[in-house]
């Protein structure tokens, strides 16, 4: 019996991933081999599934056409062995049994998920691991999202697969205390995925898988598997609330509109109340991390029916908190926005003048553009020409370029 | 992030140099043991020889778009050469890829070190969070 292959049957599919994987390298000791086989089973899946409906038992099927798959693998393993050291050895293959399935544990989602977000690798290979091993997504879809050749994420794919194994991290759920500690790098790998997406998410790109979505659903799920953490809430609530203005954010001609100049009636708020949702329950649970803050501010801007009503008092004491919780050059950039939209720009200006011996923030565009804006508020309009030029010429993105340069002209002719 | 890195060749006008066998050997077979350590590091997005600079033509459109093809222009001083295109985690990793390729064997064995351009390839809007 099958069931016909609907808009759900892709979301199954994926969920599934990660247990399965779970269950399989838990039976063979192999974690590399199984993440292969597992890939292998999904792509038979995502051929055969939609072509001759769901099968009775979605992950019974899975577990057997990868374990299949491995005990393939270890049979010309040992061939191979046996070749090498001409010495016939009787090594029982492991069958896979018909109760693998019992083998399944919940927390297999969770643990992969910090085994995809080792500190041992760089954030594009953990990215690369966490939405293969977590998210279920083929190696094609991956180097799509990230217009690199297949060949090229493959590699990365199994380089990161060799730096795990040779970190001699086994599968199993880490203590809590480990746990504690790895956590922001977690939650950064999907803040990363969830920016990659976010901010390729234009016109030219919309071929490409949404990453923003992606980033949303293993939240979810990160969050489902960790009820008790504020900052996993946090980070779902800040892509909620960031994901809701979307449709707002670029205009007919891709070009990037700005947070003060966005039609609101545009901005998703079914997200924006979901997002609000997590958010006061994540706050209430009383430790307050960088997440949750940086909701906060998204928040209150999403609040505001009119841009002349955000409350910046608010954004500027979030800010001032964000600081002491979180310091980094960017808060403080941010920090100098809001208190010069509620202690005048000079303010902001004399806040930025500690950022130029920052090393961090060097030569990055994001000064200048906040430059160029507060000179424009104070008036001083051939100071801000100089430098939205100057933050023009900085950024690597186009669409910010194209903005930054159009201001400067808008200056030019006045 | 990716970068195209951009080898120049030295002089315009230049056909194929006129090197001893053995360091065309050595200086083809570094090349192609660069791109297969990019490609196994999985950073390689795709790389590029083109032709001899003497084969080049320079094209701009006439009147009524009518195409006009020249030979080039022997005073330009550097040709590119070829390219490569890397995806990589830092601009410094970016740079020593650049450097490796700069050092790639000449005559004699020696170092060439030519001169390599890195440029940051454009991409999408940064985030407004950050």
């Amino acid at each position: 019996m099958t069931k016909p292959w609907d808009v759900t049957s892709e979301h199954l599919l994926r969920e599934l991933a990660p247990q399965v994987l779970g269950a399989v390298a838990r039976r063979f000791r192999d974690f590399s081999s199984a993440e292969d086989a597992v890939q292998e089973a999904m792509i038979a899946a995502f051929t055969q599934w939609p072509r001759e409906g769901v099968p009775e038992n979605p992950r019974g099927w899975l577990i057997q056409v990868a374990s299949r798959r491995m005990t393939d693998l270890v049979r010309s393993e040992i061939a191979r062995r046996q070749r090498e050291t001409t010495v016939a050895r009787d090594v029982e293959i492991m069958e896979p049994s018909v109760d693998i399935e019992s083998d399944m544990d919940p927390d297999d989602t969770l643990i992969l998920l910090f085994m995809c977000c080792h500190p041992a690798l760089t954030s594009s290979s953990a990215i690369a691991m966490t939405l293969r091993a977590v998210g279920g997504l083929t190696t094609t879809e991956i180097a799509n999202a990230f217009l690199v050749p297949e060949a090229t994420m493959a590699q990365r794919i199994s380089r990161a697969k060799q730096s795990i194994k040779t970190s001699g991290v086994p599968f199993r759920l880490p203590s809590a205390h480990e746990r504690a500690e790895r956590l922001p790098v977690v939650l950064h790998v999907l803040y990363l995925i969830f920016n990659e997406g976010y901010a390729s998410s234009i016109g030219a790109h919309l071929q490409r898988l949404d990453l923003a979505r992606e980033a949303i659903r293993l939240t979810r799920c990160a969050k489902a598997l960790l009820p008790g953490d504020a900052e996993v809430a946090g980070l779902l609530a800040l892509m909620l609330l960031t994901d809701a203005r979307r449709a707002a954010r670029t205009g007919p001609h891709e070009e990037l509109i700005p947070l003060n100049k966005q039609d609101r009636t545009l901005w998703d708020r079914t997200e924006i109340s979901e997002g609000i949702e997590h958010l006061t329950a994540a706050l209430s649970k009383g430790s307050v991390g960088l997440y949750q803050l940086q909701a906060a501010v998204a928040a209150v801007h999403d609040e505001a029916a009119r841009t002349e009503d955000t409350d910046w008092p608010q954004i500027l004491a979030l800010y001032e908190l964000l600081k002491r919780v979180s310091p980094s050059p960017m808060v403080t950039l941010n920090h100098a926005i809001a208190a010069a939209m509620v202690h005048g720009p000079s303010k902001g200006l004399e806040l930025l003048e500690t950022l130029d011996t920052d090393d961090r923030l060097a030569g990055h565009y994001r000064l200048d553009a906040v430059r160029a804006h507060l000179l424009e508020m104070v008036g001083d309009c051939e100071s801000a020409i100089k430098h939205y030029r100057i933050a023009a010429s900085r950024t690597t993105s186009i669409p910010e370029q194209n903005y930054l340069m159009t201001q400067a002209a808008r200056l030019a002719e006045k | 992030m990716k970068y195209i890195l951009m080898m120049n060749t030295m002089r315009a006008g230049h056909g194929v140099p006129a090197w001893a066998q053995k360091d065309l050997q050595a200086h083809v077979a570094f090349m192609i043991g660069l791109n297969q350590e990019l490609r196994q590091s999985g950073e390689l997005v795709s790389a590029e020889g083109l032709s001899f600079p003497d084969q080049a033509k320079l094209v701009r459109a006439g009147k009524d778009g009518v195409c006009i093809t020249d030979g080039v222009f022997p005073e330009s001083k550097e040709f590119l050469a070829g390219y490569w295109i890397v995806d990589v985690d830092s601009p410094e990793r970016a740079y020593a890829i650049a450097a490796k390729a700069s050092a790639a064997p000449g005559p004699g064995g020696a170092p060439l070190n030519m001169p390599i351009e890195v440029r940051a390839i454009m991409s999408g809007p940064p985030s407004e969070m950050l």
